[in-house]
């Protein structure tokens, strides 16, 4: 397989514009010749689906929740940044490329990550004027927060529910493509497997989950905007439905996958509290902003907070990164919590928490301030665990939260098959081993709102592919395949849940590969993995029959898929031996327990390609070649 | 704690449905109401039953997916909770709870609690947006609105669509709903150009969908996990009443805008 990233030439802060230049352009009155199929209709597919529509495309757009307003995308609380410099302090498009290369530990794309911090600013201007009701002050301007691995204050936010405020914004500018018939919607309806003809991607096949039918769609491009697959690891931050059908099937169709062992560990999280546990709850990053993270110095310490007087306590983010404090990033904030714990200075059920207090913001801007900024939060935190957070600090603990992975793509967003385009926490393309803090936001509409239209149409415009259609045996030959797996799944009959699959997979993987991985460790899970798939397709029991609203087929299938893909997951961890971000590896630290990165020989990305059931994948590398930044060593302290 | 659950449960939307009786065990305080259903329902699977079908994704109260009646109150009765966000420890040992669907013609059953909401989706196409296409918009800061404005269009903004509102009214009216759509675009100096085509085309969609009117009994805001308030209902009535006027008098184009 041949990587060719298609970075365009010229200096850095040229590339995008000169790019846009060079693009062919598919005339406004050809535009609805086009038929797009874009799956998944968070931040990234619904403000694709939209402004394709705009543009002039024929879309169809598929979710598998009910209505596209209820994508993942929702979840996000704290923010988004955007390089606008709004307050003065330093910020600069440069400064945010610089920050989100730097946070993401000298791993991802120069030109990538340029231009996402270039479109910043006008997805700030977009979702404006669509009416997103943004934080203000009383001047009416808007308002900003810092977040971490960030030294300037450039995330903008709507109360605690920015996610779910700009999904509302991308969700209306669709529906308003609907109403208009531009945009064909199906909701509860989830992509099973990607369509080829010529090698080029034409169309997908997706099961009806309210009838159960699987029919086909046939397209001149696919746009895969399907978010992460931080659900391998059963308890996550991600909504329940979050997976990774869609492009792992796409990867066994051709699509390589880039970077899979890159995942991010969220430090903020509220502590597991018993076996029941179905998925785990953020407390945005942003409350670092004014928590303070503490644990008491001494072990075993169990007295009740507010009896451990400050000389008993340790401010372990503040002692260790004085200049960044508790606003260090995710992945060194995460292992710090993780550290402390395993010496037995944890906190609450099990040992497996950290303080995060706001007794000093709360003494020095008072309770009805801090409600003001985070009373969202507290009233989530108080709901689940019970404890009111105004009077005793929170606990936390780390959790996975994102990931960086996803299927490699070039500067246009384009994959390793022609025509299938990705987009959002799906593709690998700009946080590289570490995401900071607001800026998959960021990332997710910058592909959809200003990325993708343009470059969607050079491919149209270069490729003159004849139109396909769903009852060429291209399609009947996807269709028959994915009745039989579907009949497979249910005729298994066996004696474990689908759930008791996922849950055992999940443990193991964030026992061995989540915050700290080792050599032995994953080897170990190379063995385990596959026998517990083998079990899987010999024991499972998936209730029910297809031709109806069936759940647990639907998991099943998920979980199958998972059984797969962690595979390749932990293969990718195995043989990154450096740590990087959110990849530690316990072999590559530094004397005072920081990663320690090797850029001789891994700074590249890793960009994996299928090479049919029961052989080992294929290891492509796409070298980092970095022309504006130097490598340095990250640090925060 | 041991629960007694008597759950509506309806093959689909043409089949009659009925009350089940299930024993949950060994519930703990800790438990979300969804983690205790997935407890009953592994236990299900494992017996060869069918396990109950609801909705969920989140779990965390925002994406409005979860929907249920508990013993008749929509989300269970905690104020400004959803029901993913109910946690067991409002629940006593020996308890007896009453699992039904969202219950509105305008939400017909697709499977035991899970209803199809696609009518809000129908009417936000009808005019819940403002019509800008990407590219080409203002700065950000071009045009300042004042805190308490911003405020407000949050406040009606923080809508989930979960359609509680709609379910816990007994003329299955969507009002508070549409109400807080239209407030939030109403209420910022982006949405004010075409306030009046938004609120009639939605109303007008609103009514063919099948919802009822709204008599003012307040049942909306009160489950409304959200707490929308059912001021917006009477900023939307004056929205409704000014289009009418405006749109209503002889010089009304007709034909394309
Ligand atoms: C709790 C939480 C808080 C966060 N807070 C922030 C924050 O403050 N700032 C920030 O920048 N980022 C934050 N993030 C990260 C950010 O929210 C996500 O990375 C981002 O929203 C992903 O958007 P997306 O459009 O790529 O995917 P998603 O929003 O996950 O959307 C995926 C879409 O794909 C569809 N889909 C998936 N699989 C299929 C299939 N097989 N068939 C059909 N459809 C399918 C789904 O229905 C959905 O529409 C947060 C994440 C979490 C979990
Ligand atoms: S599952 Fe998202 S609000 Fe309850």
């Amino acid at each position: 397989m041949k990587l060719d990233a298609k970075i365009p030439s010229g200096p850095l802060a040229q590339k995008w514009d000169r790019h846009r230049f060079e693009m062919k352009l598919i005339n406004p009155a050809n535009k609805r010749k086009f038929d797009v199929i874009v799956v998944g209709t968070g931040l990234a597919g619904a403000s694709a689906a939209a402004t394709l529509a705009e543009l002039g495309y024929n879309v169809k757009a598929f979710c598998y929740q009910d209505s596209p307003r209820r994508a993942h995308s929702i979840a996000a609380q704290g923010g988004i940044n955007a390089a606008k410099n709004y307050q003065n302090d330093g910020d600069s498009i440069y400064r945010l490329f610089y920050d989100t290369i730097k946070g993401g530990d000298f791993r991802a794309r120069e030109a990538n990550v340029y231009r996402l911090a270039q479109v910043s600013v006008n997805i700030i201007d977009q979702c404006v004027a669509q009416g997103v009701p943004f934080a203000r002050e009383y001047g009416g301007l808007l308002a900003n927060r810092s977040f971490g691995g960030a030294q300037v204050s450039r995330t903008f936010y709507a109360r605690g529910q920015t996610g779910q405020q700009l999904l509302l914004g991308a969700y209306q500018a669709l529906c308003r493509q609907i109403g208009l018939g531009t945009v064909k919607m199906f909701p509860r309806a989830e992509m099973l497997d990607l369509v080829l003809v010529n090698g080029h991607a034409k169309g997908i096949v997706a099961r009806d989950l309210v009838t159960g039918e699987i029919s086909a769609h046939a397209a001149d491009a696919v746009v895969l905007a399907t978010g992460g697959y931080g659900n391998v690891f059963y308890l996550s931050t991600n909504a329940k439905g979050c997976n990774v059908t869609a492009t792992w099937r796409a990867y066994k169709r051709g699509a390589a996958f880039a970077n899979p062992c890159y995942t991010q560990i969220h430090p903020t999280c509220i502590p597991v509290s018993g076996d029941h546990q179905s998925k785990l709850t953020l407390m945005s990053e942003s409350l670092r902003n004014d928590g303070r993270v503490w644990v008491p110095k001494k072990k075993a310490d169990n007295r009740p907070p507010g009896q451990i007087p400050e000389e008993d306590r340790d401010y372990y983010l503040e002692r260790k990164y004085p200049s960044f404090g508790n606003l260090a990033p995710r992945d060194i904030s995460s292992r710090a919590a993780k550290e402390v714990c395993d010496e037995g200075r944890g906190v609450g059920p099990g040992g497996r928490g950290v303080y995060l207090d706001f007794a000093d913001a709360i003494g020095r801007i008072g309770e009805g301030a801090v409600r003001e900024r985070y009373g969202n939060l507290f009233d989530m935190y108080e709901k689940i665990t019970g404890e009111n957070a105004y009077q005793r600090p929170m606990r936390i603990y780390p959790a996975v939260h994102y990931t960086m992975g996803g299927l490699w793509v070039d500067y246009n967003m384009m994959s390793t098959v022609p025509g299938l385009f990705v987009l959002g926490e799906a593709n690998f393309s700009d946080h590289g081993a570490n995401r900071l803090g607001a800026s998959a936001l960021m990332q997710g509409l910058a592909d959809g709102y200003f990325v993708l239209p343009y470059t969607i149409g050079h491919y149209f415009a270069s490729e003159k592919q004849p139109k396909a259609r769903p009852d060429q045996p291209e399609f009947k030959k996807v269709i028959a395949e994915m009745e039989t797996l579907t009949k497979k799944l249910l005729a298994v009959n066996g004696r474990r849940t689908v759930n008791s699959f996922h849950k055992e997979l999940g443990g193991w993987l964030w026992e061995k590969c989540g915050m700290a991985r080792n050599e032995s460790g994953l080897k170990e899970l190379l063995q385990k993995i596959p026998a517990l798939r083998e079990e899987f397709w010999k024991n499972v029991k998936v209730s029910g029959e297809n031709g109806e609203l069936n759940q647990n087929l639907e998991h099943a299938g998920r979980v199958a898929d998972f059984l797969e893909f962690a595979e390749l997951l932990v293969l990718d961890a195995l043989e990154r031996r450096e740590s990087c971000g959110g990849h530690f590896r316990t072999e590559f630290q530094t004397e005072d327990g920081e990663a320690k990165r090797d850029d001789e020989h891994f700074a590249y990305v890793a960009a994996w390609e299928y090479a049919g059931a029961g052989r080992p994948p294929v290891l492509n590398k796409e070298p980092l070649d970095y022309e504006e930044v130097h490598m340095s060593t990250r640090s925060y302290k | 704690m041991n629960l007694t659950l008597k759950v509506w449960r309806q093959k689909d939307a043409r089949s009659q449905g009925r009350l089940e009786t299930y024993q949950a065990a060994n519930v703990l305080a800790d438990m979300s109401f969804l983690e205790m259903l997935d407890v009953v329902n592994e236990e299900l699977i494992a017996k060869g039953g069918e396990p109950i079908a609801f909705d969920s994704d989140c779990r965390e109260g925002i994406c409005g997916t979860c929907s249920m009646m508990i013993n008749g109150i929509a989300h269970g009765g905690l104020r400004g909770t959803t029901v993913c966000q109910l946690h067991m420890r409002h629940f006593h040992d020996g308890d007896t709870i009453v699992i039904e669907p969202w219950r509105a013609r305008a939400f017909p059953v697709i499977k035991d609690l899970v209803t199809d909401r696609g009518a809000f989706d129908r009417i936000i196409q009808a005019g819940g947006f403002v019509s800008v296409n990407t590219g080409g918009t203002p700065d950000a800061n071009a045009l300042p609105v004042g805190k308490t404005e911003a405020d407000r269009a949050m406040d009606a903004a923080a809508c989930i669509g979960c359609g509680a509102c709609v379910a816990a009214c007994k003329n299955a009216s969507a009002m508070l709903f549409v109400s807080a759509k239209v407030s939030h675009l109403a209420s910022l100096p982006q949405g004010r150009a075409e306030r009046e085509r938004r609120v009639l085309n939605m109303v007008r969609v609103m009514d063919e969908s099948g919802f009822g009117n709204c008599t003012v009994t307040g049942s909306c805001e009160a489950v409304c996990p959200k707490e929308i308030s059912l001021d917006f209902i009477a900023q939307m009535n004056r929205e409704y009443g000014q289009a009418i006027l405006k749109n209503s008098g002889p010089r009304q184009s007709k034909g394309g805008d």
